[in-house]
């Protein structure tokens, strides 16, 4: 039975939805359409997403942003690993907030005081090492805050009971606590890689100019004029993006539902 | 010979003393159960034993062997905890199997010696659930023979049978006592049930805010406590105020306030003046609706207040014409009958001469 607040709480929700999806929608949608204006429904087509295989720079932008975004994901997810255990084992005051401090961070911030930090400090060229340095960067902290949730939800006598029975700390990381932060290792390993795949703002600061991840280039593209093949890359985006963070909820659901 | 010793331990958290100067040794083969409210320091103390924790002054021997810089699973100790702590990711088998594997055992000892573990604890058709499929009992035999499988110097028990309902409780009671005897592996157990250490243990040491206040055999703790924190830990008991009136050999005098002259057991050194308790048990004191003053010397009158009905026994207090309360306990012999007597009647509480206790402290 459906009261009168129920039903006012029920629109209220639904707005909401509305207003996140219907842009994204709208995005989905024209990228079938058959016209090279984003202003009336013509018909369907697939001509797009079949113009985005064949352009060489688009392709290029792919698969360097799958390159970053596999290599600063491994490396966030150990560095990550060992944060969360750390942070869960030792109860440290500032590794938390240190570790945690990027996730929060304006990503502008984060962006420029990286690119001051390579160039000015280290003297880098910027390019691959530098995205992939700044990608480590803001990914190391969702990577601790799963596994922490993870730790936080055992039985912390598990693990010495572990060591009770004749395993050496590293037997015991081997056998027991990595077996059981496991999913929480997946679930942080694919958060990184849609963060990764996703960002835009410190890899725009990071990147100089020699390499263009996917949203650089769709941002470049955009300078010109949204063409259905900005919206094709994009429903492909989101498609990868939605389809990790199902697969991350999946192997961390205690994290996502936020009872971590 | 001693398989374990605890020698002058202390161990301090900031400026609390969780376990102060303790000392005492446990035999080979001994059911040995330490014994104490919450807080006692009992479990810090087992946990020092297991390695988790260092003492911050004394030694702790195993085998006349000092094991302060042995790690915890270097240590042939092997803890049941009472979460039980099975892990979560392995098979029933596999849980059991750990302890084999850590000590790098060949492949077919292994598979010999968890077989006959699972055997041990009744759970041979078992050995392919996970932990999360089995009830709280069967847990409680997994934790059991994982403990025990590798064959430890020592196995130690923090409050295993706590998380259990009480029915299961007492079954699992009679089966840890079937089960060290038949593995003659030293047990340390710790708990706060003074039933449970006075049913399972061969000796108890109780302890009480770090200390141990008296290690003895479960009737001789239950019969002779040290002390009125003992006396009142282990068991019911009737407490009272009292001072020596006459020592001697065979016997002493009490003087309790209001209620006059009583006859007390002889205490060894006891002197007339000395204050203390008298420590009465309430299945020691009878309650009768006559004067029984031929048999029994210590008898006096009062008025039931209220009756306890426990199904085998009921236990009556009785308001004393002094104003003391009293607990006196009855056997209901005759069925389907709570209660002899009512509240408000006249009764009279009597014990034997040589029961009852003074206790100094």
């Amino acid at each position: 039975m459906k009261t009168p607040r129920n039903f006012w709480l029920w629109a209220a929700s639904l707005a909401v939805y509305a207003f996140l999806y219907i842009p994204l929608a709208v995005v989905v949608l024209f990228s079938f359409n058959d016209s090279a204006l984003n202003a009336e429904w013509v018909g369907f087509t697939g001509k797009w997403y079949a113009r985005l295989i064949h352009d060489p720079d688009m392709l290029q932008a792919a698969g360097n942003s799958l390159l970053i975004a596999v290599v600063s994901s491994s490396i966030a997810t150990v560095l990550g690993t060992m944060a969360g255990i750390a942070m869960h084992r030792y109860r440290l005051r500032f590794l938390p907030f240190l570790a945690v401090t990027p996730v929060a961070m304006p990503e502008i911030l984060l962006g420029v005081s990286l690119l001051l930090f390579f160039r000015q400090v280290l003297d880098l060229t910027l390019g691959f090492v530098s995205i992939i340095a700044a990608h480590i960067t803001f990914s190391i902290g969702f990577v601790a805050i799963v596994i922490r949730a993870r730790l936080a939800g055992m039985d912390e006598s598990i693990f010495e009971a572990a060591r009770d029975l004749g395993a050496s700390p590293w037997e015991t990381f081997r056998f027991v606590t990595f077996p059981l932060i496991l999913p929480a290792v997946i679930a942080g390993f694919l958060m990184s890689l849609t963060l990764s795949i996703d960002d835009f703002v410190i890899t725009f600061f990071t990147a100089g100019v020699g390499v263009a991840t996917l949203p650089l280039q769709i941002y470049s593209m955009i300078k010109v004029a949204v063409t259905p093949e900005v919206n094709a890359v994009s429903t492909l985006l989101m498609a990868l993006t939605l389809s990790m963070i199902f697969l991350a909820s999946r192997f961390a659901p205690d994290v996502l539902k936020g009872k971590g | 010979m001693a398989i374990l010793e605890i020698r002058n331990v202390s161990r301090r958290y900031a400026d609390l003393s969780a376990v102060d100067e303790v000392s005492f040794s446990v035999e080979a083969g001994e059911f040995f159960t330490l014994l104490g409210p919450s807080g006692c320091g009992k479990t810090t103390l087992l946990r020092m034993i297991a390695g988790f924790e260092a003492p911050d002054a004394g030694q702790i021997l195993l085998d006349g062997v000092d094991l302060a810089d042995t790690p915890p699973e270097k240590r042939p100790v092997h803890t049941v905890f009472q979460s039980y702590a099975l892990f979560p990711h392995m098979t029933v088998w596999d849980n059991i199997a750990f302890p084999l594997k850590m000590a790098k055992k060949p492949q077919e000892e292994i598979r010999r010696r968890a077989q006959e573990a699972l055997e041990q604890v009744h759970l041979a058709d078992k050995s392919s659930h996970f932990p999360h499929e089995l009830s709280g009992g069967q847990k409680q035999r997994v934790a059991l023979a994982r403990g025990l499988v590798n064959q430890p110097r020592l196995l130690l028990l923090d409050e295993p049978l706590g998380a259990l309902d009480a029915k299961l409780r007492e079954e699992m009671r009679g089966e840890l006592i079937d089960l060290q005897r038949e593995v003659g592996v030293t047990f340390v157990f710790v708990t706060h049930s003074q039933q449970e250490a006075l049913a399972l243990s061969h000796r108890i040491a109780v302890m009480n805010r770090g200390r141990v206040e008296q290690l003895d055999e479960p009737s001789r703790l239950y019969g002779y406590p040290a002390n009125r924190f003992v006396a009142d830990f282990i068991g019911d008991i009737n407490l009272m105020e009292a001072e020596v009136t006459e020592a001697s050999h065979s016997h002493l005098k009490l003087r309790v306030p209001g209620l006059g002259e009583v006859m007390a057991p002889p205490l060894p050194d006891a002197k007339a003046g000395e204050k203390g308790a008298l420590a009465l048990r309430p299945e020691q004191a009878r309650i009768s609706a006559h004067a029984q003053t031929a048999e029994l010397k210590n008898h006096f009158h009062g008025t039931v207040r209220g009756f306890l009905y426990l199904g085998d026994v009921t236990v009556y207090t009785v308001e004393l014409d002094n104003g003391v309360s009293m607990d006196a306990l009855l056997a209901n012999s005759a069925p389907g009958r709570a209660k002899f007597f009512d509240i408000g009647d006249d009764v009279f509480i009597a014990w034997r001469h040589d029961a009852g206790l003074f206790l100094r402290e």
